[in-house]
């Protein structure tokens, strides 16, 4: 089991860091598919088959939309260069070398003290939340409901589903705007 | 020019998009009971209204008299979720969000309280939230022809 | 432990990619990736080793169930995801049609 989730995620990486170094938009977004169904898949392994129905679903209409705006802007190429030629001689391109770097050496500096904090957690699998004890065993008593997600979500967390319907209109009235669809002609 | 995509795309979602339909709007019924709920049934809804649009595709008036209806439906559908946490308030416990009406048995189609009216709220807006941020961008690309 | 980790390497790349890339597709591309991440922990976190998807059948008693409360968090941050990254791609457009472009570091006057 952890083994084939380690090698999902390491599928997921080595996907990713095609996607950012990709020359050609498309291939970009249609690489950060890997990683979009790739999740799909970890979700179905850890037993969460609500997550995964919408996880799939939610990533065919970003890459959708994604498509769609490399097709608006009609813009399929994107150039880094790593090294510039002056004259005829080969130079380094300090800034993208030191931005590489320093973006090297903070995610290390991440990484250590990432390690450092999940040292005390417990290890995959241990049950490690204290609250959830309780909604395990007697949420469908309480609730009546035979799907524990869908009683936590309504039932005992109704006001967090609320402000995320918040959150979906609030954005929707952004795209609206920023679009100009609605607001002043 | 023919709008759309080729004659094999449409008689296909001709067949398809009443099936993805039915299933997203069983997904959010059945949401206490199986895998599924509001958001993921949702979104499964919104699917089958992508595909349409994308497999006939139509001029700019309808789709903007479409997408007035969908930005309206979603609206209404959380104002109606709101009044149902205010209405927990006046009724039983007399708590936001409380749980009213009564808890059956666990498995049957009419049990677990608000949790079925909950699930159909939050999916028709979740579907009609997605449907209308596609048609923003199928909006704004077809004026910029 | 190491799928800690890994996940975290995960995100990791997804902000080397908000970090380093000139382009702005691929900015919003590496704020969608350390989004994926953080979903992918939290149910991590949630795994109990031997158990099944939290789901009451009738029949079947005292059960080892997965815990549904990261489950039921990360399902709605799934979809709010979709919105900010339609949002994010709505302002890349805005800024093509103004600019031309779709580089930041030609993108420097922000007036208007």
């Amino acid at each position: 089991m952890e083994v084939l989730l380690a090698i999902i995620i390491i599928l997921m990486i080595a996907g990713s860091i095609y996607t950012l170094h990709a020359r050609d938009l498309l291939s970009a977004v249609i690489s950060y598919g890997i990683t979009g169904f790739g999740l799909v898949i970890c979700f179905l392994l850890l037993r969460a088959p609500d997550l995964a129905i919408a996880q799939i679903v939610v990533e065919i209409i970003t890459l959708i939309i994604m498509i769609a705006v490399i097709r608006i802007s009609v813009r399929e190429d994107l150039t880094e260069r790593s090294t510039i030629r002056v004259a005829g001689v080969r130079y380094i391109n300090m800034r993208s070398v030191s931005f590489f770097v320093a973006g090297i050496v903070f995610m290390a500096a991440l990484l250590f003290f990432f390690i450092q904090a999940t040292a005390l957690l417990d290890p995959f699998g241990v049950h490690s939340i204290r609250m959830a004890a309780a909604y395990m065993e007697q949420g469908a008593g309480l609730t009546g409901s035979a799907n524990l997600v869908a009683g936590v979500l309504f039932d005992f967390r109704a006001y967090d589903t609320l402000g995320e319907a918040t959150i979906l209109i609030t954005a929707v009235i952004g795209i609206l705007t920023v679009l100009r669809l609605k607001g002043r002609k | 020019m023919e709008r759309g995509m080729t004659s094999i795309v449409k008689t296909t979602t001709r067949l398809i998009c009443g099936v993805v339909f039915i299933f997203g709007l069983y997904l959010i019924v059945h949401g206490h009971l199986s895998p599924g709920g509001g958001f993921a049934g949702g979104t499964v809804m919104a699917g089958a209204f992508i595909l349409l649009v994308l497999a006939f595709g139509d001029d700019i008036r309808h789709l903007r008299i479409i997408e007035e209806g969908s930005s309206t439906l979603e609206n209404l559908a959380i104002l109606l979720f709101l009044l149902l946490g205010v209405s927990g308030m006046a009724i039983g416990a007399g708590v936001f969000f409380g749980n009213y009406l009564e808890t059956g048995q666990a498995g049957d189609l009419l049990s677990a309280g608000i949790i079925p009216v909950g699930n159909i709220l939050i999916g028709i807006e979740v579907a009609a939230a997605l449907f209308t941020v596609f048609l923003a961008f199928v909006i704004f690309k077809e004026e910029e022809q | 432990m190491i799928l800690y980790i890994l996940c975290f390497i995960l995100f990791l790349v997804g902000l080397y990619g908000v970090i380093t890339r000139r382009n702005v597709i691929k900015i919003v591309l590496g704020i969608c990736i350390m989004e994926y991440s953080m979903n992918l922990l939290l149910v991590l976190i949630g795994y109990v080793e031997g158990g099944i998807a939290p789901i009451v059948v009738k029949g079947v008693e005292d059960t080892n169930f997965v815990d549904p409360l990261p489950q039921a968090m990360v399902l709605t941050v799934i979809v709010i995801g979709l919105a900010t990254t339609a949002m994010l791609l709505a302002i890349a457009i805005r800024v093509y049609k103004k600019h031309g472009t779709f580089d930041i570091r030609e993108i420097k006057n922000l007036k208007g």
